[in-house]
């Protein structure tokens, strides 16, 4: 089971991340601090949230280009009612995020599915439409931190066993869809699926299904993360989350979820965002200038997919009979 | 194996002229297989030669050497007794070699003159396409062959038989002395085929040599010279049509050892388990009805293209059926999906096992169990130990050896792979199996082996429908033989009616 769980290319990127954080605190000791490294990965969880999400996406063979769209739109309207509304439970606004966002998921599912429309398509269709309606909602007006309440403000800050709850919840949300891809039907669906979809169909699962439910968890999940940015950050406007669905696709490849579909895990996901977070949190305190962070974080991504590529070069079939048995 | 003729160089004698185009001693092979074994093949000016032979009898192979698509292993190609080689489909256009394809490849959205030219359009002012010579040239052409197409129009807007017509023109369009028409008849309409014929004449007039591949027996008599019959990739006989019946040409086709290498089985059909009723579909098929019992294998035989798999993937719910009812153990069910199918205990084991079977990025227990997640989870999750378990009682039956049932299925050799799916079909518990062309692909080791597990099975009591165009496999395993042509079934045989020569009979409807 372990063994499963961290195949070798996950290990490859742990790997990869720990040389990482050997370079950087080789010029910034600080860095690998244990609180610092607290923050990193409390900076880095709206990151870990959307691409679990992707990463199911990907997984069927599509593609959700409208996650910081939708995180944006649901961030504005809970903000909205938080300012009608301030003493609403935080229970209330959180099921009002996961739910909006949910909704926001089956639409692009619903699309892709009964009107088999290209994902790339659908979604870079609503992800225009979801900044449109953010814009109609507020006018073009932002939402300030004055405006939002305390307790709005301060739910992902609250710490709970050292750890702020905005982390536990990318923790919870790595051990939920870990058991989910792991041990239902439904998961298994999205490998099967997106591994070979006339396959699957033949196996008896509905691919244009399966499809539909990778969008709405992946809504979901944008949707929860919605709320959880535009209160840490203490302000919502149109262009909040501007090309972060370009970060989470690029942690899901990173994390070794394969464009083609049908490959990837929970913890390649996690991994991918952890590298891209670990970077992006690095590169301004190692004292580079922007304009170098944004090419070596590219660079980066490019590096990774390679080394990828070339761990998942085919290497032969196993015909031998002595390499039959050696595996 | 019999060997009527072989002859290492055309027969003479048969026209006064030379070839224009000659094989000689031609042998292809592909990894496993030897498609082509030391075939000749000679078309002379102004005589049509029909080459006649089973699905599978290497013609498609000898087109696609003729037009540089593949290249021969030994022998040689002649062009007018001058050895050549066409190394590239260019190549052979250059030579005047062109041929119509069974299946149209045109593109839908140029135009219909632009389709034509593809490749070689005239070219004007600094090497740019000429269009106005490009749309004459291509309206003489299209009147040439008696078409009343716009040579402006895009090729989508056209219906398919047009389609056709461009695709003929365009293999005209090259200044062609051969022409190859691959089945070209196969989606015309009765009086599109007697134009065509009439195209067919105006060809020969002009000295062009033709090679036509056809099933149908009564084009073969009324527009060919010569012909040449092919069987299991060599050359069994050739001559003047005029020489020959009908009944000669079946049995040169089919002519051969039956009895080879089946397993003898005393076939003992119990109940009728699956009963299917005026089974309809718009445009593939329709009135397909039979019953198939416990224990029967039930044979299904026709043409490549006679719509046995569009039925059977029908029958999987795969495909919406317009009309028909099915009956298991004589309650209707209603299949509107595969689930559902799996569900009242049919399953299918489709041709393309390498697209339609396993998931090679999942390891075998879970390609194993993929189509019985239900049978072994509870709201949605999984019981592991019982995966497990279901997954190692029918790899172990079946024999698969791999070290660990974690192994991804891509990583396994052709054979494993193969007993992985249908270990994964077998792991349902099915009343009714379809085998889509079981060992297409298969080398004859693996057949024998594929065989005799199919017999396990009947007698295990499962009904099996067998899909296949092998007529000895047909007649060798099946209790039983529906044949189809062009959507419906023509015949069913039992017993001594079950010969090469009535079951090529009914597939061709001759």
């Amino acid at each position: 089971m372990l063994k499963r769980l961290i195949s070798s290319r996950e290990a490859l990127l742990v790997g990869a991340i720990a040389v990482l954080l050997v370079l950087i605190s080789s010029r910034f000791p600080g860095f690998v601090a244990p609180s610092n490294l607290a923050n990193v990965f409390n900076d880095t969880s709206p990151l870990i949230l959307l691409a679990i999400g992707q990463m199911i996406v990907i997984l069927t063979k599509c593609i959700d280009l409208s996650v910081a769209a939708n995180l944006a739109l649901t961030g504005m309207v809970v903000s909205m009612v938080n300012v009608v509304a301030p003493d609403l439970p935080i229970v209330v606004i959180l099921v009002i995020a996961t739910g909006l966002g949910t909704l926001l998921g089956m639409f692009n599912g619903i699309l892709v599915w009964k009107l088999a429309i290209p994902p790339i398509v659908v979604t870079l269709g609503t992800m225009t439409i979801f900044r449109g309606f953010i814009f109609l909602l507020s006018d073009g007006k932002w939402v300030n931190s004055h405006e939002m309440s305390e307790g709005f403000k301060a739910f992902p800050r609250a710490e709970v066993l050292g750890l702020p709850v905005l982390s536990w919840i990318a923790i919870i949300a790595v051990i939920l869809f870990s058991v989910v891809m792991a041990r239902t039907t439904l998961g298994r669906a999205f490998y099967a699926a997106g591994g070979n979809p006339h396959a699957a169909t033949y196996a008896g699962i509905n691919v244009g299904r399966t499809q539909f439910w990778a969008f709405t968890i992946s809504g979901a999940l944008a949707g929860l993360t919605g709320y959880l940015w535009v209160s840490r950050f203490a302000v919502a406007y149109v262009d909040i989350a501007g090309g972060f669905e370009l970060d989470v696709v690029a942690a899901c490849v990173i994390g070794g979820v394969s464009i083609m579909g049908g490959i990837g895990t929970v913890v390649g996901a996690l991994l991918g965002a952890l590298f891209l977070g670990i970077i992006k949190n690095a590169l301004p305190v190692v004292d580079i200038s922007p304009f170098w962070q944004l090419a070596i974080s590219g660079a980066a991504i490019i590096i990774a997919v390679a080394l990828n590529a070339q761990a998942n070069r085919k290497k032969g079939r196993i015909i031998l009979k002595r390499a039959e048995h050696a595996t | 194996m019999l060997k009527q003729t072989d002859r290492p160089v055309p027969p003479s004698g048969l026209t006064d002229g030379p070839a224009v185009l000659a094989l000689d001693g031609i042998t292809k092979t592909f990894p496993g297989v030897k498609a082509l074994s030391d075939v000749s093949l000679a078309l002379y000016p102004g005589k049509v030669t029909a080459l006649v032979g089973e699905n599978g009898a290497g013609k498609s192979t000898v087109v696609k050497i003729l037009t540089g698509i593949y290249q021969p292993d030994g022998g040689a190609i002649l062009m007018d007794g001058q050895r050549a080689a066409f190394p590239a489909p260019q190549a052979a256009a250059r030579s005047g070699v062109t041929a119509i394809h069974q299946e149209t490849v045109l593109f839908d959205e140029l135009s219909v003159a632009e389709n034509i030219f593809l490749g070689h359009a005239p070219r004007g002012a600094f090497g740019l396409i000429d269009r106005k010579a490009m749309v004459a040239q291509a309206r003489g052409i299209l009147d040439g062959i008696g078409a009343q197409i716009d040579p402006d129009h895009k090729l989508k807007d056209l219906g398919i038989a047009n389609k056709h017509l461009v695709a003929i023109a365009r293999a005209l369009s090259i200044d062609a002395r051969v022409v190859i028409m691959d089945e070209p008849t196969a989606a015309l309409s009765h009086k599109e085929i007697e134009e065509l014929y009439e195209l067919v004449e105006s060809l020969k007039a002009q000295g062009k040599a033709i090679l036509f591949i056809s099933h149908k027996f009564d084009e073969i008599f009324r527009i060919a010279d010569n012909y040449t019959v092919f069987r299991d990739g060599q050359l069994i006989g050739d001559g003047s049509i005029g020489d020959v019946t009908e009944a000669d040409l079946v049995k040169m086709m089919v002519g051969r050892d039956v009895s080879q290498i089946f397993p003898k089985r005393t076939s003992r059909p119990g109940a009728p388990v699956l009963t299917v009723t005026g089974y309809a579909h718009p445009t593939e098929f329709e009135d397909i009805g039979f019953t198939l019992r416990t224990g029967e294998i039930l044979g299904f035989y026709g043409l490549v293209g006679a719509g046995r798999s569009e039925f059977m993937q029908s029958l999987f719910g795969i495909t919406r059926p317009s009309a028909g009812s099915v009956e298991i153990d004589g309650v209707a069910v209603h299949i509107a999906s595969p689930a559902d199918a799996v569900e009242n205990g049919i399953v299918y084991v489709p041709e393309d096992r390498g697209r339609q079977g396993a998931i090679l990025d999942l390891p075998i227990f879970q390609n194993v169990t993929l189509p019985s997640l239900g049978r072994i989870s509870g709201r949605g999750f999984m019981r592991l130990a019982e995966e497990f378990k279901l997954a190692r009682e029918y790899t172990e039956r079946l024999d698969l050896r791999a070290a660990s049932l974690d192994t991804h299925v891509g990583n396994l050799s052709g054979g494993n792979q193969q007993k992985v799916v249908i270990a994964k079909w077998l792991a349902t518990q099915p009343k009714v199996i379809i085998l889509d062309e079981p060992t297409k692909g298969v080398d004859i080791g693996s057949k024998a082996a594929v065989h005799a597990f199919m017999a396990e099975l009947a007698a295990q009591g499962l009904a099996v429908v067998m899909v296949s165009s092998e007529i000895p496999e047909v007649l060798g395993m099946s209790d039983r033989v529906i044949v189809m042509r062009e959507g419906r079934i023509v015949a069913e045989l039992a017993g001594p009616e079950m010969t090469p020569e009535t079951l090529v009979r009914h597939a061709a409807g001759i």
